[in-house]
């Protein structure tokens, strides 16, 4: 295959590739001197364009077969179409939402980075070879870093940086430790071969008392370990709260929406193609060895701690992050759902219970979460820059600005913002009609459908009991929209405001209404509608996903 | 089959009403009440045309409306009414706007207010109408949002307290309803309740012998698994009735939330858990409701008694009604669960099994009139005097006659008077129960006796006895109010007097349902 092939089979990269670079010649050469809003107009559009014009290229060259580079660097099928296309969807809405945040100079450089961070994406999940995956999740991880280090007046946003690089860089490492470990187990490194290699049937006779090597199960718990870290699963989460507090919005909207939906495409890929014949068992007080009881524990932890912390927090970027959080453990769910071994003899009409509903359900499950995350952060993008005279006061005399009182009386000010954050609400709190509510629903019901016995009732029983709990914390950020009066700044808040700063007197422009630019309030109605669409058709997405899954070449080897 | 979606139609007409609302720019015009009103007396009016053009003789499904939603989950858009759902849907189309018109013209946010109703009264006619499971429960749901931001932003002191107890109750049993229709649908793969009432029906275990066959899980038998899987779905109608103990969210949500919501509150949405009931467990879980009858039965009783005697000793007029309505709710549900005894198929003991069931969608019916009447009357005294204790008041009778006058009537109705509509339906529950399960009937003779003495008690304090010097100028009704009252005042006589006409319409649902229940 010459490289031609390749440049063409990797186009859409290419031309984000070279998006990202004419963004920053443009704003470096032509837009230096223009004033900041514009900078940020031109840059937004200049993503638009760019990933547009991927976009494009995509939706005209979605593959009827599988299409292949040498040792698996590149697997492009339908259903890699279908999830790059949501990504840089997801990443012109980024744009458009990062207008409203006033965090940065640096325009040009912050737009391309987002774009190299969606390039990362886009190869992530694109490939089937371990060092491809670890190179792009680096570089996604990378972009992510500087993204969330990037507003320089904060000390928070330096030190959610610092956190999220440390805490990242082990885990890079665990991963490639991992990864090391399973290429020296099997000699391999796509995730075909590899799953062949290691399954045990068709290298051995399988007999159920012989342990999986050692070194396997190290290699598991490195990967899944490096993963944990990526998706925020506890106890690898740490990091998450002060990333999404710190990190500019726009940066904690990007993290939490486009490379989750990536990251757990590719967690998945790995998983169930790469360790294939590992999977184990994960039924209740019936644990075996391999992948997926540490999944199950994972999973469990993460709904548990998520939902559980969420409901002491006052700031709404830290609700979001450990609602993140609960969500990423929903999500492994659909990870084992997607993994457990069908039983074949039960299966039944119409609805066939199959690995193709656990990764159909996982994949609804995270795009829809990745809409409604990322309007959510919308909604507190255009809610702090509203209020930016507080902002600059960060943690000194109000608390931060995305504190939950900082929402109050929101209902009044911005009616449409406040409906929009309503459906976001609710859906994450899986409300019916909305995508969060199927979302959930199908989820479960494949998990219950997968493997023998129910064996993922006990999961999905604990999983239901705590979405109710979760309805506390949704519904507090409600009543602050909608219930509780806006705040109103008594004399000696206004002195201390006065106090801490010299050159400009406490405006209470919080309690203006807020007038949001078009591009970020028509990127929050464009989630909110989505969001809408998804969970009173769900069809539109499943239907498609569950042909493309069938389509892909994943299930046939 | 029919060309026009009148069921969607129904439905859709409150949501269209709410956009509308939503989409006024004044805070103080008086058309969100208006619009409110107009839509919410367009969707009585189809309901009345649905009415009209059902026919009582034909015992299936009409009107029904059957689309493809998410075929791969086998989801369906599947609508249709029969005599229980219609009696349903109508008294939602007559409560709504009897409410919207209860409420003050001074009512806070306005469209807010007004465009949540028109919501609630569309979740309501969803669930009335929905027959495939997940279709059904996104109403179910739906329904609790609106009530919750109702109770939660217009209600009493206590409202958030209230509101949260509410939704979190609710939300429970819905969750654990989910899930067993999560197991029913992954043994039987549909969600259709007709279908597998048609599937549970004629087999011994109900639908026990799917589960065995698909689910099997550890150790449990097929007899425990289906056990299992019915408590769950019954708790979440259990919650929603309420019967006892599952109780506790209900007097603090009907006395905190304003009045003209507790009418709907009462009025309709305590009937979807006796819906469900009828609708979902009676057909699919015959048999694991006769394994626990006796826990049933004495729990519907003790609902029955307890809430009775609670009422006795509340001073708060909202609470009295609200442990009354609890009280009512109660002899639905033991006539429900009498019904379910297993019998003979003999006429002998299918007529008294008809009997009670007649008796039970009789009284959802009257009881959503009546209740909703009282809290009415209980709106009006609250806007004159501010107030609603049983010891605040006295002697109304001398300056009020009027609205004493409808008030006592509608009470009257409450306890069972002869001639008006609650003794029909409490007679013919009575009348089935006592053949079926005697003992039980003859307990909750107690919560009869006892609610007739609350309720001439709070006659007696507060329209007899001499005048409280406070309420020398307490205004009678205006010819407004009257008039807001007298279309329920009169069912109350027609149907008391002439209840055939409901008869009709519920007898062909009846005998299906226990066409259901025979082996």
């Amino acid at each position: 295959m010459s490289y031609l092939d390749v440049l063409i089979l990797a186009c859409p990269e290419t031309i984000v590739a070279l998006a990202a670079l004419v963004v920053l010649a443009l704003d470096l050469a032509v837009f230096r001197r223009r004033p900041w809003a514009t900078r940020m107009r031109f840059g937004a559009l200049a993503v638009t364009i760019g990933c547009l014009a991927a976009l494009s290229w995509l939706w005209g060259t979605i593959p009827v077969r599988p299409l292949l580079h040498s040792d698996d660097v590149l697997v492009l099928n339908s259903l890699t179409h279908l999830i790059k296309i949501v990504v840089l969807l997801l990443t012109i809405l980024t744009a458009w939402i990062s207008i409203e945040s006033q965090f940065t100079d640096h325009v040009g450089e912050y737009f391309a980075l987002l774009l190299f961070g969606t390039l990362g994406m886009m190869f992530l999940v694109s490939t089937e070879n371990l060092l491809m995956i670890f190179v792009a999740l680096e570089l996604l991880s990378l972009c992510l870093y500087t993204m969330t280090a990037f507003n320089k007046q904060n000390v928070r946003s330096a030190e959610a940086a610092l956190k999220y690089f440390l805490f990242g860089g082990m885990s890079a490492a665990f991963l490639l430790f991992g990864f090391s470990l399973v290429y020296g187990l099997t000699g391999e490194i796509t995730l075909g071969r590899i799953g062949r290699a290691l399954n045990p049937s068709t290298l051995q006779p399988f007999n159920p008392s012989t342990l999986p090597d050692p070194l396997l199960i190290v290699a598991l718990i490195m990967v899944m370990a490096g993963f944990g870290f990526k998706v925020a699963a506890v106890p690898f989460h740490l990091w998450a709260p002060d990333a999404y507090q710190g990190a500019p919005t726009p940066t904690a909207a990007f993290i939490a929406s486009g490379s989750k939906v990536a990251s757990f495409f590719i967690l998945a890929k790995l998983l169930v193609a790469g360790f294939a014949g590992a999977g184990g068992a994960a039924a209740w007080r019936g644990f075996t060895q391999g992948w997926m009881p540490l999944v199950a524990i994972l999973a469990a932890l993460s709904i548990a701690v998520g939902n559980v912390a969420a409901i002491a927090q006052s700031s709404v970027r830290r609700l979001l992050a450990y609602s993140a959080i609960a969500h990423a453990g929903y999500a492994l769910v659909g990870v084992l759902a997607f993994g457990s071994p069908t039983p074949s003899a039960s299966t039944l009409q119409p609805f066939n219970p199959s690995t193709h509903h656990g990764f159909t359900a996982l994949i609804y499950y995270v795009v829809t979460y990745a809409c409604t995350a990322l309007g959510a952060f919308g909604v507190v993008a255009i809610v702090e820059g509203s209020g930016s005279t507080v902002q600059r006061f960060n943690d000194s005399t109000v608390g931060p600005p995305d504190d939950l009182r900082a929402f109050a009386g929101l209902g009044k000010r911005a009616p449409l913002l406040s409906f929009c954050m309503l459906i976001f609400i609710l859906s994450l709190a899986g409300i019916p009609p909305l995508a969060g509510f199927f979302g959930k629903f199908y989820l479960f019901a494949a998990a219950l459908s997968s493997g023998k016995d129910l064996a993922l009732l006990w999961l999905v029983v604990f999983a239901i009991a705590m979405t109710a709990v979760s309805l506390y914390y949704y519904l507090q950020v409600l009543k602050q929209i909608y219930v509780a009066p806006p705040p109103r700044l008594d004399d000696s808040t206004t002195q201390r405001f006065n106090d801490s700063t010299t050159q400009q007197p406490f405006n209470p422009s919080t309690l203006q209404p807020i007038t949001p630019s078009w591009p970020a309030q028509a990127s929050v109605v464009i989630l909110a509608a989505a969001v809408v669409i998804l969970g009173l058709a769900p069809n539109l997405l499943v239907g498609r996903v569950l042909g493309m899954v069938d389509a892909s070449r994943l299930f046939l080897r | 089959m029919n060309d026009f979606p009148e069921i969607t139609v129904m439905t859709l007409l409150p949501v269209l009403g709410a956009i509308f609302i939503a989409g006024i720019d004044d805070e103080r015009s008086p058309w969100p009440r208006r619009i409110g009103l107009g839509f919410s007396v367009l969707a009585l009016l189809m309901a009345v045309c649905i009415w009209v053009r059902f026919d009582p003789a034909n015992p299936e499904l009409q009107f029904v409306e059957d689309h493809e939603w998410i075929p791969s989950m086998g989801v369906k858009y599947f609508v249709g009414i029969d005599g229980l759902g219609l009696l349903m849907a109508g008294l939602t189309a007559l409560v709504i706007p009897f409410a919207l018109l209860t409420t003050g013209r001074d009512v806070e946010r306005p469209r807010a207010f007004y465009s949540l109703m028109l919501l609630l009264q569309a979740g309501l006619f969803g669930a009335f109408t929905a027959l495939n499971f997940v279709h059904w429960f996104v109403f179910w749901e739906l329904s609790l949002v609106p009530a919750y931001f109702l109770i939660k932003l217009w209600g009493g002191p206590n409202r958030t307290a209230a509101a949260t107890q509410f939704f979190l109750y609710t939300l429970v049993g819905s969750v654990t309803m989910l899930l067993g229709f999560m197991a029913i649908f992954l043994s039987t793969g549909s969600f259709d309740f007709i279908a597998l009432a048609e599937k549970a029906r004629g087999v011994r275990d109900g639908l026990g012998a799917y589960f065995e066959v698909k689910l099997g899980w550890y150790e449990l038998s097929s007899r425990s698994l289906a056990m299992l899987i019915f408590l769950g779905v019954f708790l979440g109608f259990a919650v929603k009735v309420p019967l006892f103990p599952f109780h506790t969210w209900l007097p603090s949500a009907y006395a905190e939330a304003p009045s003209s919501v507790t009418m709907v509150l009462t009025g309709v949405m305590s009937k979807m858990g006796v819906y469900g009931l009828l609708r979902i467990l009676m057909p699919l879980f015959p048999e694991q409701m006769r394994w626990g009858l006796d826990l049933l039965l004495w729990l519907a009783v003790a609902t029955i008694v307890f809430s009775a005697f609670a009422a006795f000793s509340q001073n708060d007029l909202k609470r009295v009604m609200a442990y009354s309505s609890i009280n009512h709710l109660g002899y639905c549900l033991l006539g429900i669960f009498a019904a379910v005894k297993w019998t003979q198929n003999e006429p002998g003991w299918v007529s008294e099994k008809a009997a009670a069931l007649n008796g039970v969608l009789l009284q959802m019916f009257n009881h959503g009139i009546t209740a909703a009447a009282l809290f009415c009357f209980i709106a009006f005294i609250e806007r004159r005097a501010g107030r609603r204790g049983l010891e605040d008041f006295g002697g109304l009778r001398k300056v009020a006659p009027v609205f004493c006058g409808l008030m006592g009537i509608s009470m009257f109705a409450s306890l069972g008077l002869p001639g008006l509509n609650g003794f029909v339906g409490e007679f013919l529950i009575f009348k089935g129960a006592f053949a079926l399960a005697s003992w039980a009937a003859a307990l909750s003779t107690v919560g009869l006796l006892v609610t007739a003495i609350f309720l001439l008690t709070v006659m007696q304090r507060v329209f007899h006895g001499p005048l409280n010097a406070n309420w020398g100028g307490f205004a009678d009704l205006t010819l407004r109010e009257r008039s807001v009252a007298a279309p329920a005042i009169l069912l109350m006589f027609v149907i008391g007097i002439y209840p055939q006409w409901l008869l009709d319409i519920a007898n062909p649902a009846v005998m299906q349902l226990i066409a259901h229940l025979a082996n």
